[in-house]
């Protein structure tokens, strides 16, 4: 997995004192493996079996039987391409866009703030007070507020930023803002309790050292809030990817917003097709992986952690 | 300060009527000050006392309330830290962690766009003996190394000024030793102005040309290491310097050259010339290394002061050394070190003895005389505890 990356920092000292193996400890990793094995890797091989099904023979829709069929996989990546990357294209910029406006949060939060613990500790309720509330009807009364009858579209299509005859919903505009919403606490919060930590002096040495605010900011701050920075956007971008509520028609998405997560939700519920439903999500896993495993190398956050 | 350049030379520093409040207290009352080029100049005091603010104000770390700053003449007062010619050797080191040794070293050079950022740093680290673990992180190097690094990251971009913030206080006493010496060659062989906050006396004494004592946020007195140690001028510097037999009395006589000062039915004789004060009460003190011990009551002698019978209360013996503490009924307790000329300690607890110094090495303090330490006045009156009571008062409503 990818955080295992974040596991090997420095060797061990020589003098660690030697490994006992103990069947204590065997018997208590016991639950969690059985666990994993019962819902994490059965359901996987299940998955991954689905995928390579053929129709029965005779069978009706929704009818197939354990097979080989590689073809699967090049049949849904031929049929939803645009899908696939436009998951991955929604799911970075609303990455992005949440870095952007997380940042300067968790850092007031985390640094500015620290002067006064008490309008901290109210900062930090009110990023997770979001929470509170359930994720639908959060996404439901953002669809109200973008809607075209909305407070909002109708002042900005007085004002004329907005063409009389367009719409929020249902466009990438919208989905991409929902999931940059619902995503901010998750960025935020990793960024927080790296910046919390931050030692102000290496900021004073950096301006010492000839480097002013911004160059400080770019040398010394951002590389030592890095393990925040990656935490974030995994957090943020692995959901996003393959989220299927914001994109969805009866949420803020529309027809030309679907998502790879859409396009599984209707293959397994709607279509029945679950072969491509299930090869898709294996196409979804190993494409977040790769992008994961070469983000945490390339970041260097090894070290750091 | 001009990229690309080094400074040539060391700078004059000049602080002009520096006043520096924070909510609640004020850290600097009023502060002139000017260190001249090339100079080691010494900041000494107690924690809390000032010295690190006035380093962080110098560093441009913090604003002053009011006063001005002048670096090699020029007003940086308005400047921001990172333009002004001086560069910090931090009391926590502040080592990037993120960056390779050589890469903190480096960080103000390719700041200042200056060419060979990385040669240049080699032989920084070179100067401290350590281009051998160039490619480490700073975690990986102890205390020492990390503090050579923090040295050689600060004096790599020749600052016209190097300020150092405590940077030996975490170091053993050992390596201590070594890099005071380090320190004191570098700044020979480059020439700088170089000014060190600390808190330890020795360390002061032994690296500086000039240090200025501090307290309570203004300086009590200012001069060379030996001028301080061998005639302070408060009682303050008497005691934080080293230490001091201290009494108070009033002066009783007066020759041309000298004041007799009555201490306990005893006269005492200062020179003038060691004496701030000459009339009224004074209080004179003595260094402890300058005392003798007698067995038998001394023959009067006009160059010497004599002090007893007192009783030896206390014998420590500390290898060079021996620290006695002799009682003196009416004086206290008077403290004398005599070097181990033979074996061991001479006197035992006990034993009867007189002090005796050389008149010339006596000195007068420019202190209003303290008030008698209270555990020999025995009033109980109620008048004076009353007015015990309300000088108590009014400090604290002073100090609130």
């Amino acid at each position: 997995m990818a955080f295992a990356a974040f596991a090997s920092t420095a060797a061990p000292p020589t003098d660690a004192p030697p490994r006992r193996r103990s069947p204590v400890a065997l018997l208590l990793l016991l639950p969690g493996i059985l666990y994993l094995v019962l819902f994490f890797l059965a359901p996987l091989v299940a998955l991954i079996l689905t995928s390579l099904q053929a129709p029965s023979e005779f069978g009706d829709i929704g009818m197939y039987s354990y097979a080989f069929r590689w073809e699967n996989y090049v049949e849904v990546i031929g049929q939803y391409w645009p899908h696939i990357l436009r998951s991955f294209g929604y799911a970075l910029i609303a990455t992005v866009l949440a870095l952007l406006f997380s940042y300067p949060l968790a850092y007031f939060i985390g640094v500015t703030a620290r002067r006064w613990p008490l309008l901290q500790s109210l900062m930090l309720v009110l990023v997770i007070a979001p929470f509170f509330i359930s994720f639908l009807l959060r996404t439901l009364a953002w669809k109200q507020l973008l809607s075209d009858e909305s407070f909002l579209v109708t002042s900005l299509k007085a004002v004329s930023l907005l063409a009389p005859d367009a719409h929020l919903t249902g466009t990438a505009f919208s989905v991409i803002f929902g999931l940059t919403y619902n995503f901010i606490p998750f960025m935020t919060l990793p960024l927080y309790t790296t910046l919390e930590r931050l030692d102000l002096r290496y900021l004073e040495a950096g301006n010492d050292l000839y480097a002013s605010g911004f160059h400080t900011f770019r040398t010394v701050t951002i590389p030592l809030s890095m393990p925040g920075i990656v935490a974030g956007t995994l957090l943020t971008f692995i959901p996003a990817a393959g989220d299927y509520i914001n994109a969805s028609r009866d949420f803020l998405g529309g027809a030309d917003t679907q998502m790879i997560g859409n396009v599984i939700e209707a293959n397994f519920l709607v279509l029945l097709n679950y072969p491509a439903a299930a090869s898709l999500s294996i196409i979804l896993m190993t494409v977040i992986l790769v992008i994961v495993g070469v983000y945490v190398k390339r970041s260097g956050t090894e070290e750091l952690l | 300060m001009p990229s690309g350049a080094f400074a040539d030379r060391g700078a004059d520093l000049e602080l002009v009527g520096i006043q520096k409040r924070f909510p609640g207290f004020t850290a600097i009352e009023h502060l002139d000050l000017v260190i001249p080029a090339g100079s080691f100049f010494a900041l000494l005091g107690p924690s809390g006392c000032g010295k690190t603010t006035t380093l962080r104000l110098v560093a441009g770390l913090e604003d002053p309330t009011g006063g001005r700053i002048l670096i090699g003449g020029t007003d940086v007062t308005a400047q921001k830290a990172y333009q002004r010619p001086v560069n910090t050797v931090f009391q926590s080191y502040a080592l990037f962690p993120h960056m390779t040794v050589l890469e903190n070293v480096a960080f103000g050079l390719r700041r200042r766009q200056i060419t060979d950022a990385l040669g240049k740093a080699h032989e920084a680290l070179r100067l401290v003996e350590l281009d051998h673990l160039a490619a480490r992180k700073p975690v990986q190097l102890s205390g020492g190394q990390q503090q050579r690094v923090a040295l050689a990251r600060a004096i790599v971009n020749r600052p016209a000024l190097l300020l150092l913030d405590e940077p030996l206080g975490a170091l053993d006493l050992k390596l201590r030793r070594q890099m005071q010496l380090e320190l004191k060659t570098i700044q020979e062989e480059v020439g700088l102005t170089f000014l060190h906050v600390t808190h330890d006396q020795e360390e002061a004494m032994t690296m500086a040309d000039t240090i200025a004592v501090m307290n309570k946020g203004r300086i009590e007195q200012l001069g060379a290491p030996e001028q301080l140690y061998e005639l302070p001028r408060t009682a303050f510097v008497a005691n934080f310097l080293g230490q001091s037999n201290l009494f108070t009395g009033p002066v009783v006589g007066e020759t041309s050259t000298s004041i007799a000062v009555d201490i306990a039915g005893r006269s005492i004789v200062v020179p003038k010339t060691r004496s701030h004060r000459h009339a009224g009460d004074v209080t004179i003190g003595v260094r402890p290394e300058k005392l003798t011990l007698h067995r038998d009551k001394p023959v009067h002698d006009s160059g010497h002061n004599v002090m007893g019978p007192g009783r030896v209360t206390d014998v420590s013996f500390t290898g060079v050394s021996t620290q006695y503490l002799v009682s003196v009924p009416g004086v206290g307790v008077l403290i004398v070190f005599e070097q181990n000329r033979s074996f061991g300690p001479v006197e035992g607890e006990g034993d009867e003895v007189w002090v005796t110094w050389n008149v010339e090495h006596g000195f007068g303090l420019d202190d209003d005389p303290v008030a008698p330490d209270p555990r020999f006045v025995a009033d109980t009156s109620t008048k004076s505890i009353a007015a015990q009571r309300r000088a108590a008062l009014v400090t604290e409503l002073e100090e609130a």
